[in-house]
């Protein structure tokens, strides 16, 4: 397999659009934390006042609810959740909010990934379970919104080659549809 | 009439939660190993290899294999000679939770209401408890943490009797392809097949019970369960959904008597963190 792609945040268009759907990449720099409860939160605050309560453009997201962190360490086990979820919250995000990234698992809608082809915006896919090898990569955590979601907050992660694969590009190439196709025998 | 003591329970139960969110079974250690040599996708053995790794850490380290240390479910069976002493079962097994859930840094996922105030309970408690009565004088305890990604991909269906073995593999099959990614494959499969529709969904869940390599006792069952993983492994789901021939590590079925208008069946997604944990008291 080729070597991982080393990329840092916030991504511009033009490095989300170099990318391809099965590239392995190590982010590097900022990314943010949010799942269900945050993009409701978030959502409804893009709709009432035009405007996300923190700046995402650019940015990548992460759909993750870490466990706690143990004394003396950055952060628990922080493998993604099942970005499905999200897929009401993620076309308003882009569009409006000018989100470029978000990293999960599992495939996502068709109109996500229309939005993703109009504004240039990537889907990376982490591995699911593998929380704590993950979590290597993550060096800070900053609570930024919503505290008291617990594991829902929305937080700040400095993150050092962050290990994730391009699951789906901004030409709507989706590795979990093409995936399949190739090994499906039956 | 054997005793047994409340505090005994507490502190095996918080114990148990350690032991299954940080040790991954030497079972399912043994089906990751596996199933990279099967694995012919370069990305779907980097990722199994990637798995393995993670469990190292999280045994080596004391931190959970997934952060989403799931709803504690337990399987309880207590001996009808034996008697807890010191307050109430129930109350023993969320004390435990409580404790385990806390002093092991263990994510806390349980809600107070599904539906309206969706508020976290903090100490991940109610637990979920399965309890039988059983012969003897012993408590027999087992642990299953399960997380929310494989849960949302499990389904439940009455079908007519007429859509006999077929009907099932289809279901079943149908079930695990359109999961695809979601509850993490390479998954293991609990299908229960027969009772009433709340036994079937017991059975399924029960069915994750058992050690990967141990397939059903009854030939006509173990048929099935090879003629399943045979379909689902050549769907091309593959590790994470991303593409490959391991899908699912195994598949496991528990069945029962049922009506005779009825061929209930279900399926109870576990994802690869298949954590267990075992103590008799």
């Amino acid at each position: 397999m080729a070597e991982p792609k080393k990329i840092t945040t916030p991504l511009t268009e033009e490095t989300a659009r170099s990318l391809k759907m099965g590239d392995q990449v190590l982010i590097t720099g900022s990314i943010y934390t949010g799942r269900d409860a945050a993009h409701k939160r978030l959502c409804e605050a893009l709709e009432k006042e035009g405007k996300l309560p923190v700046d995402l453009k650019g940015q990548i997201i992460y759909y993750v609810g870490p466990s706690p962190a143990k004394p003396g360490k950055a952060i628990g086990s922080a493998g993604p959740t099942t970005s499905y979820r999200m897929d009401v919250y993620s076309p308003a995000m882009i569009h409006k909010g000018g989100l470029r990234g978000m990293i999960g698992k599992g495939e996502r809608s068709e109109e996500v990934i229309k939005a993703m082809k109009e504004k240039g915006a990537v889907y990376f896919a982490a591995i699911g379970g593998a929380a704590a090898l993950i979590s290597k990569a993550i060096k800070k955590s900053t609570p930024i919104l919503y505290e008291e979601l617990g594991p829902e907050a929305v937080c700040k992660y400095e993150v050092e080659d962050f290990p994730a694969i391009v699951a789906t590009d901004t030409e709507g190439n989706d590795l979990y549809k093409e995936g399949p196709k190739k090994f499906k025998k039956i | 009439m054997r005793i047994i003591e409340y505090e005994k329970i507490v502190d095996t139960v918080k114990e148990m939660c350690l032991e299954a969110n940080y040790d991954l079974p030497a079972d399912a250690v043994d089906g990751f190993k596996q199933a990279r040599d099967k694995e012919s996708s370069l990305l779907g053995k980097s990722i199994l290899e990637q798995c393995l790794k993670n469990a190292q850490i999280a045994r080596d380290e004391r931190v959970p294999i997934c952060q989403d240390t799931g709803l504690a479910v337990f399987f309880i069976n207590i001996g009808q000679n034996a008697r807890v002493d010191g307050g109430l079962l129930k109350d023993a097994i969320d004390e435990g939770v409580r404790q385990g859930y806390k002093d092991g840094y263990l994510r806390k996922s349980s809600l107070d209401d599904p539906l309206f105030s969706r508020e976290n309970t903090g100490d991940n408690t109610p637990a979920i408890i399965h309890l039988d009565i059983v012969a003897g004088d012993k408590l027999e305890i087992t642990l299953a943490p399960k997380g929310g990604g494989a849960e949302n991909m499990s389904r439940l269906a009455m079908l007519p009797p007429s859509a006999g073995e077929q009907g099932v593999i289809d279901f079943v099959v149908d079930t695990i392809v359109r999961a695809g990614g979601n509850p993490c494959p390479p998954t293991v499969v609990g299908v229960g097949i027969g009772g009433t529709f709340e036994k079937v969904a017991y059975l399924a869940k029960k069915a994750l019970l058992w050690p990967l390599n141990a397939p059903n006792q009854d030939e006509r069952y173990q048929q099935l369960e090879q003629r399943i993983l045979h379909r689902i492994n050549n769907s091309g789901i593959g590790p994470q959904g991303l593409g490959g021939n391991v899908t699912s590590f195994a598949i496991h079925i528990e069945h029962h008597p049922c009506h005779l208008a009825s061929l209930p069946v279900a399926v109870n997604v576990n994802c690869h963190a298949h954590r267990h944990a075992h103590r008799v008291l």
